[in-house]
Order: structure tokens, then C-alpha cells, then sequence
């Protein structure tokens, strides 16, 4: 696998994703949006009654991630990745209006596999559980919906070399299977 | 008896839900180290490093570990010689857990079920009380996040099962949880008991220092056992494949029912948190 990086500008073009491949590094620059459960929930219920959404999401790419609170002089706290399964029931709907990129922790569902293989989105892991690294490469954070979900709140990020792993390219290849098969020891 | 102010309750758990989040316990850094040895996937060893160096971040600056501070999960061993006075102990401890998590800018995940409105204060802590021979209290502090608890199960085993059944289990649950709760992970193994003991005895064994076996030589040679073959799976740290998915299976076991065999899995991912003290 790959020591080096790939550097991308968000918003992401078809292009940008096309060349992705599972287990590339990617260094993800420019901004980014924050949502996890509680905000997916209400941008789906908002698609579903025809209202718009926080941002356009064509494009975009979405941190699953709910922060600690910012100490003093700092954009933000803590911030590594939440688990993303639990945004699959939402992520279809999204990827088909043109989101182009997810960050999250562990695998997804089929359902998500295929809208991402589809629509031409890509799924990237960040290290869970190393927040207090993964903040440092956040330079701005400003809450611009939900404010009442407090941490789960929709943030805008502007991130730089912000690291994360290709898992699920738009080629329909999972990381955590590849990898699995790769180390498995059978007997 | 001896008389001890709930105050310093307060002020003993506020302390530990800051020291908690910040620091990793040194057992557990240590393992990380090792497992950056053993280690044989590339992506693997950098996951590893990259957790290493988020640990000596938090030490340094004084930051969560994890954005995900957890629910304070908090055991309170009492000794029967001890009189609480100047106040109501459990709500003492829940100031605690709230002047904590406010002063240390830690992340309040506490909602309710349903309409999954924040509580804003994280509370309540989940608190096991003990009653023990002596005059002291001891408090520990264990935030616990959702990512990993989310992945733990408890299994009402039959009999004959046995052993066998209950190591083909514990793997079989770590198969399933992929690179959903943080590996590399600490699988905590409680088995006997009731349904609510098995759990109990599971959360338990993931406070027990990394390394150290079950003091039962058939109970070690299990943990071992577990052990090996989780790690022969290849999901490696994050679930990206490799050799390190779990860094140790620690394994409680008390007698239970005759027509009985709960088996609880309790999942803690790496930022496996804990600290205590001692009034
Ligand atoms: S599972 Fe553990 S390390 Fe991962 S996000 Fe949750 S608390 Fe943090």
C-alpha cells in the first residue's frame, strides 16, 4: 500500500473520486461539514418535506464527528470520527444529490456500497479515537445549524492535510474486507 | 466510623473525569507499543503510531483523548466503616460528574432515549456501589463511549455450551464488530451469574491492568486462547486488516444458575480509560 499521499481541495469532482482507490491516503483540504446522527435524522425529515438542506451538498463531504467543546483559543476540541453505520439509513439519500465524500469509523452497508458506486461517492476512514490529533488539522469551526443538538450540531470545518483512508471507493471495493482476506490466518 | 465529607466526593470525581479523558493509563500505552511490534500490516503499524501520538497530545495539552468522553461510569468500593456526612452521597457524585465534564471541556453525551434531547450536563454516571471491610473509599472512574459499547452483547448460553461455546462466542461477537468500536480493542469476558451479573463481571474485567491473566490457570490458557484466534481474523487496528485487532481478553467467571450459562462481551476500544482514587 501507498506511503504517499494524495492531497484533495473540496468540493470533490467526479474526477477527484474516480481516482481513488481503497487504502490510498488521502490529505483533504479546503472545507468540510459535520453531521451525525441526530442532524442526519433532521436533514433527511427536511428532504422529505421538501425543505432545504443546511448547505448544498453537491460536492461536499461530511464528518461524522460531534466534537468536544472548544477550550479557550482553540477552533474546536477533540475530533475523531463516530461510528458510521448508524448514518446508513441516511446516506443513500444524500450520495444521490450529489455528495461526493463521508469520513466515519468501521464499515457500511451494502445499500450505502452501491449509492456510493452509483453516484460516484467515496468512503473514508479517520483514526477513532485519536480526536485530540485529528483536531489539530481543523483551523476553523462555526456551528451553522441545529445549534440546539449541541455537539451533534451541523458544524462548517475548515480543515488542512486532514488525514484520512479510502474504505469504500466508487468501484464498489471495501477496505475491511481486502484487509481482512489479506491477514486472515486460516487453519 | 469514620466520618468523610460528601464534598470531597464532588471534588474527587470532578477530578477523575478530567484525569480520565486526558490520560491514557500507562498499561495500556504500554501494550500500544507493543502491538506496533507485532504488528504486520503497514496501514496497521501507522494506525497504532498515529493512536500513540494522540495519547501523548492529550497528556501534553490536556485535551479528550477521544471526542467521545463517555458516560462516567463509576465504582464505588465503601468501606463499612465510613459515615457520609454534609449532604446526599449519589448526588454529590453527580455534581461531580457534572463540574467535571463542564470545567474539563469534555463532551456531554447523555440524551434521552427517544427524542434524543442532550441532557447538557452528562448525567446521570452509572454507579455501582460496594460495600467492603475498612474505613476508605475507593472511586473509580471509567467514561465508557458508545462506540464500543454499542458492539457488546450478553448471551444466555446454554449449559452445554460449556467453555467451548463461550470461546467460540466472545470470537464469533469480535468477528461481527469489524472496525466499528476503535480496535485495537480489550474484550472483557464475564461469565456466571445472572443476566445482569455477566455484564457486570465483563465491564469489571476491562478494568483489570492489561497483561496481567486470570489468576485460574484454565480461565488464562482461555484468555489466551480468545486471544489468538481473534487476532488470526485479520481485522487489524481500525478494522483495515492486520494482526493486532485486539490487545488482550480478560476473562471474570462466578458460579451461576444450574440451568444457566450467561456470557456477557464487553467491547472497550483503545482509549480503554480509567483512573481512581482512594479517600
Ligand atoms: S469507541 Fe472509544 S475510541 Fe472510538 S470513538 Fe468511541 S470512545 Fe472514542
Amino acid at each position: 500500500m501507498a506511503e504517499d499521499y494524495i492531497r484533495l481541495t473540496t468540493p470533490l469532482s467526479d474526477e477527484d473520486v474516480e481516482r481513488l482507490k481503497i487504502g490510498d491516503r488521502v490529505l483533504l483540504n479546503g472545507v468540510i461539514y459535520t453531521g451525525r446522527d441526530a442532524a442526519h435524522k433532521r436533514m433527511v425529515e427536511a428532504l422529505d418535506k421538501g425543505e432545504d438542506l443546511p448547505f448544498d451538498v453537491r460536492g461536499q463531504v461530511i464528518y461524522f464527528v460531534g466534537p468536544t467543546p472548544a477550550k479557550p483559543g482553540k477552533p474546536i476540541g477533540s475530533a475523531g470520527p463516530t461510528t458510521s453505520y448508524r448514518m446508513d439509513p441516511y446516506s443513500p439519500k444524500l450520495i444521490a444529490l450529489g455528495l461526493k465524500g463521508m469520513i466515519g469509523k468501521g464499515g457500511r452497508s451494502q445499500e450505502v456500497i452501491d449509492a456510493c458506486v452509483k453516484y460516484k461517492c467515496v468512503y473514508f476512514g479517520a483514526i477513532g479515537g485519536a480526536g485530540a490529533l485529528l483536531a489539530k488539522q481543523i483551523k476553523k469551526a462555526e456551528v451553522i445549524a441545529y445549534e440546539d443538538l449541541g455537539p451533534e450540531a451541523v458544524r462548517r470545518l475548515e480543515v488542512e492535510d486532514f488525514p484520512v483512508i479510502v474504505v469504500n471507493d466508487v468501484y464498489g471495493n471495501d477496505l475491511e474486507k481486502e484487509g481482512r482476506n489479506q491477514y486472515e490466518v486460516k487453519e | 466510623m469514620r466520618e468523610v465529607n460528601v464534598s470531597e466526593v464532588t471534588e474527587a470525581v470532578k477530578k477523575l473525569c478530567m484525569d480520565a479523558n486526558y490520560y491514557l493509563p500507562e498499561d495500556v500505552y504500554n501494550a500500544l507499543q507493543e502491538a506496533v511490534q507485532k504488528e504486520r500490516s503497514p496501514v496497521g503499524r501507522f494506525v497504532l503510531e498515529q493512536i500513540l501520538r494522540n495519547a501523548d497530545i492529550a497528556r501534553e495539552e490536556q485535551v479528550p483523548i477521544c471526542q467521545d468522553c463517555g458516560l462516567a461510569v463509576i465504582f464505588m468500593e465503601i468501606g463499612q466503616d465510613v459515615k457520609f456526612v454534609g449532604g446526599d452521597l449519589k448526588e454529590a457524585i453527580y455534581e461531580g460528574v457534572r463540574q467535571g465534564y463542564k470545567e474539563g471541556y469534555l463532551r456531554k453525551s447523555t440524551c434521552h432515549p427517544f427524542t434524543r434531547a442532550n441532557v447538557g450536563d452528562n448525567t446521570p454516571p452509572v454507579v455501582h456501589y460496594d460495600i467492603v471491610p475498612g474505613d476508605k473509599v475507593r472511586i473509580v472512574l471509567a467514561p465508557k463511549g458508545g462506540g464500543s459499547e454499542n458492539m457488546s452483547r450478553v448471551m444466555m448460553l446454554k449449559p452445554a455450551d460449556g467453555l467451548e461455546g463461550v470461546k467460540d462466542y466472545v470470537v464469533q461477537r469480535c468477528s461481527e464488530c469489524g472496525g466499528n468500536p476503535c480496535p485495537p480493542v480489550i474484550v472483557g469476558v464475564g461469565v456466571g451469574g445472572t443476566f445482569e451479573r455477566s455484564a457486570f463481571l465483563a465491564k469489571k474485567a476491562l478494568l483489570r491492568p492489561l497483561g496481567r491473566p486470570n489468576p485460574d490457570l484454565e480461565l488464562a490458557a482461555a484468555e489466551q486462547e480468545m486471544l489468538e484466534r481473534i487476532n488470526k481474523l485479520g481485522m487489524g487496528p481500525m478494522g483495515w486488516g492486520g494482526t493486532v485487532y485486539a490487545l488482550a481478553v480478560h476473562f471474570e467467571m462466578e458460579p451461576c444458575h444450574i440451568a444457566s450459562l450467561p456470557c456477557a462481551v464487553n467491547i472497550n476500544c483503545h482509549a480503554a480509560r480509567h483512573k481512581e482514587v482512594t479517600i
